[in-house]
């Protein structure tokens, strides 16, 4: 038996001991479930070495890059958990992405949620000279995000006219959500088809 | 009669003569197009450099004037190639090639900055080449400043003293309104049920880093549960797909079981890694889920194409559900198979109304108030383009050129 017919043989089993968890849990599935989590942790250890720490630290330490002795003291510092009492060094490194990250983000999330979102409703209501489709739209445009962001602010109850105009947005939300879901629905049948593909192809040569 | 011979030959004349007039002019624009296209093309002139503003150094612009055989003459140029030398005398390498009609290309091709830089253009046709005299030199320059987000930079001043404002006036005491969420309200709900079942609570924080929003409110929101469920006395079960993530979660829910004075009831051992491959951690999860039979999950953070899987199999346990995303595509299967969901920035307001954090009730605040401030650009914006005035528009589109003008 080659490897490719015994890597085949092994995939559709592990597909199958997968699949009978649509019966209920059982030992098949176990097994396939422990040895998914194991080799997948086994190869992020072996994948995050080589494409983080080796081209990101090491080969810089070894270029004497000194700057980046500091990801090295704050690794140093998450791995102090592992001593009690020392262990509180490791709320400086924890801190520093957390703090860095949210930092960075502000700036992209301006960009994209905000400003963004500000030019693509500065849409024209003017019905001179284009379809009333258009002009349809672009109202549907200009109601719908108005009244989402409504829907979005906390600082009053959702009472009075505040209420009513949530409400609308709560209307453009699922609508929004109900073809999202049929758009996502579409794309998980594909994933299922591809295993079945596998199955009744690859392995069984059925079709 | 004797006018009939005059017309006779004037009109013998004058066919004879039309003829011969074309083929002599044809003849004589044929050699002259033979000759244009056998030489070179004229080279360009005019080549001007410039440093590519607004960017960090790694540019260089370069304009010219057509050559006259491509503007028009022979209109046999082929196209344009821009060479660099760090010298005037060269050599000259090949950086960049634009068709025929082309006056400008930027090159960004491995450049220093506070280099000099010569160039020249080279013409080329299907005879051969043209290179236009040597321009420069010209320096790739680092800007401090990318007008071209001039807006950027306003929209973040006023969100920053916004949030500002408001946590200074929430670190003083002053009462910040935060309106209930029914996720929320089922929280307390749902602890007390897994507490009178004597099952665990499962909580999922998300497939994401410690970088991500949403993964940092759910943090947040842990905070809040790992209290309530210490004072309670009952389980709850983190797994997590992000060793970082997991070493947040562990300080978390440690500090809610010391803040309810009950340090002896934290285990470490329930707040733990699985992995990193997104399907595996699901297995994983799916599995406590049917072993463990949690009284309520909760799947708060980010989440990808698992959300259905885990969400559908919590559901068939059983279990009361309570999710939280900001990941769009996600919602709706949330919505679908859990019993209460926290759309998009509700979760960050769930984590600021679970804790009273002045802190985080300002931000809150202040990211409300920037909402007045979108709500009213969109006003101002459509209103003026109802009027015909485009400048407002143009601003959040090329707020540079508003600037230059």
């Amino acid at each position: 038996m080659s490897l490719e017919l015994f890597g085949t043989w092994l995939a559709a089993l592990l597909t199958l001991c997968i699949f009978s968890f649509l019966y209920k849990d059982n030992p098949f599935y176990k097994f396939a479930e422990h040895l998914f989590v194991g080799v997948s942790a086994g190869y992020w250890l072996c994948y995050n070495y080589w494409n983080m720490v080796k081209p990101n630290l090491i080969d810089n330490l070894e270029a004497h890059n000194w700057e980046y002795l500091l990801p090295l003291i704050l690794s140093a510092f998450m791995l102090m958990r592992l001593i009690p009492k020392v262990g509180w060094l490791s709320r400086w490194a924890i801190a520093f992405m957390i703090g860095s990250g949210a930092g960075l983000m502000i700036i992209t999330y301006l960009q994209s949620n905000f400003l963004e979102q500000i030019k693509s409703t500065l849409v024209s209501l003017d019905p001179t000279g284009l379809p009333w489709y258009v002009v349809l739209n672009s109202f549907l445009i200009f109601v719908g995000v108005v009244s989402g962001l409504v829907y979005f602010f906390f600082s009053k109850a959702h009472t009075g006219v505040t209420g009513g105009v949530a409400r609308v947005g709560v209307v453009f939300l699922m609508v929004c959500f109900g073809a999202s879901f049929g758009y996502t629905v579409m794309a998980r049948i594909s994933l299922l088809i591809g295993r079945m593909y596998f199955l009744l192809h690859d392995w069984l040569g059925l079709v | 009669m004797t006018r009939r011979p005059h017309r006779f030959l004037r009109r013998a004349v004058l066919s004879l003569a039309l003829p011969m007039l074309l083929f002599v002019l044809l003849v004589a624009t044929g050699h002259a197009q033979s000759s244009a296209f056998d030489r070179p093309p004229a080279p360009v002139t005019n080549v001007a450099l410039k440093d590519a503003p607004d960017d960090a150094g790694g540019a260089i612009t370069i304009s010219w004037t057509l050559s006259p055989d491509d503007a028009g003459g022979a209109m046999d140029v082929i196209g344009y190639d821009v060479r660099r030398s760090t010298s005037p005398d060269g050599p000259f390498q090949t950086v960049k090639s634009v068709p025929r009609g082309s006056s400008e290309a930027a090159d960004e091709t491995d450049l220093d900055s506070d280099v000099n830089y010569f160039y020249r253009v080279v013409v080329k046709d299907a005879k051969g080449e043209a290179p236009s005299v040597v321009a420069g030199p010209v320096q790739a320059k680092v800007q401090w400043f990318n007008l071209g987000r001039l807006n950027t930079l306003i929209a973040t001043i006023i969100y920053i003293t916004l949030l500002l404002y408001f946590i200074f006036h929430a670190k003083k005491g002053k009462k910040l309104f935060i309106r209930r969420l029914a996720g929320l309200d089922a929280l307390d709900e749902a602890v007390g049920r897994a507490t009178e079942m004597g099952k665990p609570i499962l909580y999922v924080p998300g497939i994401s880093q410690i970088s991500d929003v949403a993964t940092i409110a759910s943090i947040n929101i842990l905070s809040g549960v790992a209290r309530t469920v210490a004072e309670y006395n009952t389980r709850v079960i983190v797994p997590n797909y992000d060793p970082i993530v997991m070493t947040v979660a562990q300080e978390v829910v440690r500090e809610g079981f010391l803040a309810a004075g009950k340090p002896d009831a934290y285990d470490e051992h329930d707040v733990f890694y699985v992995t990193t491959n997104q399907f595996a951690f699901v297995a994983a999860v799916d599995g406590i889920m049917v072993r463990e039979k949690p009284a309520t999950n909760l799947f708060i953070g980010m989440f990808f194409a698992e959300s259905l899987i885990l969400a559908e199999t919590g559901a068939s346990t059983g279990a009361i559900q309570i999710a939280g995303t900001d990941a769009v595509a996600q919602i709706p299967f949330f919505i679908a198979a859990c019993d209460y969901t926290l759309i998009g920035e509700e979760l960050y307001a769930a984590s600021a109304y679970l804790s009273r954090a002045p802190l985080l009730l300002g931000s809150l605040k202040g990211q409300d108030w920037m909402k007045i401030c979108l709500i009213g650009c969109i006003a101002v914006g459509v209103v003026t383009l109802l009027f015909g005035i485009e400048s407002f528009r143009d601003f959040f589109e090329t707020p540079l050129m508003i600037f230059r003008q």
